[in-house]
């Protein structure tokens, strides 16, 4: 019983020294971001690879799971023959949920590992000390850009998400099951109001930053050789997941 | 000139580093030896502040290394060139762009005259126009090394530090390598700190020699004085004994 008790007072602390230390790490790299030189090309390359290259999966993510929602919405609605409120429903599961949430898992899954992966080896391979010695502070010119990136991509990938996802609710609830057109997208104009709008945007920017966040901080303090880096990697994946989704939570809860 | 005194370094409760009390000349080579796993390249990264030690001071041209955070110590590494183990090349740029980087994010020089610079510094490691463009993983181990001299050179640094520079390489690259150490060393006049295990062919580039063993320098001087030591472990190292790697 005593082992129990020292164990879980063992893993909360290692828990809370954990989140300090990446806190301390969030802050030092978005300090970089005021200090000259502004490399304004890596900011680029880094939205190119987290946004640009995220797109498709966004694209295919948003579509079936809009698809999914117009079909469930759509045979649960008309038990209470309210199949016209289908637009509405399927824009306020996608705008305050899905969207955001979705699309931070899929960043995280295909762009967060990357990154992961990516700074890993650089550090097992001493490119991040080579940077060290070159005078060239690591944070500022591997891990700033990427936070920034974060800001700027994933919000636009969410309303990317949200708006294919309507488009694919209106396909499935309307040409497939012949709701009315109008009442889909009269239902959305009715219901969604700016509150739903800079919550789910308050979301992405919160969910974006923290899925990069854990990728950068877990490959820039990976462990030794080829099974530190994929331990690394599958820790950002799994620990991405359970931090947005518990965000998810705190988010939602001021937003109601 | 630098300084070591009395540095102290422990991992995990083990010291790596026990007491370290070296001084290495201005503009010479010195070169340190040890059996592998006895902390050589633990005490280099110390030489360039990537690692802090427990105790003790690295002094370095009158300044506490170990004092210095920040900025100050982003600065101070300018004085720096280091030639890593692996060569530490950025995998995703090519060969001149790895050696050119340097210059594009540390100065302001127009670009020709950074691929003039570059170029300059390619061919004085033996590299040809026609690598320029390969990547790092299309290279050789020698190739490599020789990319990564080329880089650590390419500011002109007045330190420059060798963690294990023909390590993986066959006997005529190794001499290749140490050749070309010895001609930049006497083109520029940087002071050299190399960490190797091969000996004897790092002493063809070695103005001083010093032997890291548990944690302490136990002997150090020129070339014939350190071949001359009395100390049985040096002797024994010297002379590839088995039973030393048990010592």
């Amino acid at each position: 019983m005593k082992n129990l008790v020292c164990a879980l007072g063992r893993g909360t602390l290692n828990i809370v020294q954990e989140a300090g230390r990446m806190t301390l790490f969030l802050l030092e790299a978005l300090l970089q971001a005021c200090r000259p030189p502004f490399r304004f090309r890596r900011l680029l390359q880094e939205i190119h690879f987290i946004g640009l290259k995220s797109s498709l999966i966004i694209l295919l993510t948003a579509s079936f799971t809009g698809m999914v929602l117009g079909l469930q919405g759509y045979y649960t609605l008309r038990k209470y023959g309210s199949e016209g409120a289908l637009g509405s429903a399927v824009a306020l599961s996608l705008i305050r949920e899905l969207g955001p949430v979705l699309t931070a898992l899929m960043v995280s899954g295909r762009a967060g590992s990357a990154i992961t992966a990516e700074i890993g080896i650089m550090r097992i391979t001493e490119q991040l000390d080579a940077l060290d010695t070159m005078a060239i502070n690591p944070l500022q010119y591997v891990v700033m850009p990427k936070l920034l990136a974060s800001l700027i991509s994933v919000p636009l990938l969410t309303a990317i998400f949200d708006v294919v996802g309507i488009l694919g609710g209106y396909l499935i609830g309307v040409v497939l099951l012949g709701v009315s057109s109008g009442a889909y997208f009269s239902g959305i104009v009715q219901s969604v109001v700016s509150l739903d709008i800079n919550g789910g945007f308050v979301k992405s920017l919160v969910f974006g930053l923290t899925v990069i966040l854990v990728a950068c901080y877990k490959g820039y303090y990976t462990g030794r050789g080829a099974e530190g880096v994929s331990r690394a990697t599958t820790e950002t994946v799994v620990l991405s997941a359970i931090l947005v989704l518990a965000w998810d939570y705190v988010l939602t809860s001021f937003f109601m | 000139m630098i300084q070591l005194i009395n540095v102290v370094r422990s991992f995990d409760g083990q010291r790596v580093l026990d007491g370290i009390n070296l001084t290495i000349p201005r503009g010479k080579i010195t070169v340190i030896i040890g059996k592998s796993g006895v902390g050589k390249s633990v005490l280099l990264k110390h030489l360039v502040g990537l690692l802090k030690p427990d105790q003790g001071q690295i002094i370095i041209d009158g300044v506490d290394l170990t004092r210095l955070t920040g900025r100050a110590l982003q600065d101070f590494r300018q004085k720096f060139g280091v030639l890593f183990q692996g060569g530490a090349l950025f995998d995703s740029l090519t060969v001149f762009e790895n050696v050119a980087f340097p210059l594009r994010e540390k100065t302001r020089l127009p670009e020709a005259e950074i691929i003039r610079r570059t170029r300059e510094r390619l061919a004085q490691v033996n590299l040809t126009q026609d690598m320029e463009h390969k990547f790092p993983d299309e290279l050789s181990g020698g190739m490599k090394k020789r990319v990564a001299l080329a880089r650590a050179l390419i500011q002109e640094p007045e330190i420059l530090l060798f963690d294990e520079p023909v390590s993986g390489l066959d006997p005529p690259m190794t001499n290749t390598v140490f050749h070309l150490i010895a001609k930049t060393h006497q083109q520029l006049g940087y002071t050299g700190v190399v960490v190797s295990h091969d000996i004897p062919a790092v002493f063809q580039v070695a103005d001083y020699v010093a032997m890291l063993h548990r944690g302490k320098i136990i002997a150090w001087g020129t070339v014939p004085e350190f071949q001359a030591h009395p100390d049985p472990v040096v002797q024994g190292f010297l002379q590839g004994e088995v039973n030393f790697l048990e010592a």
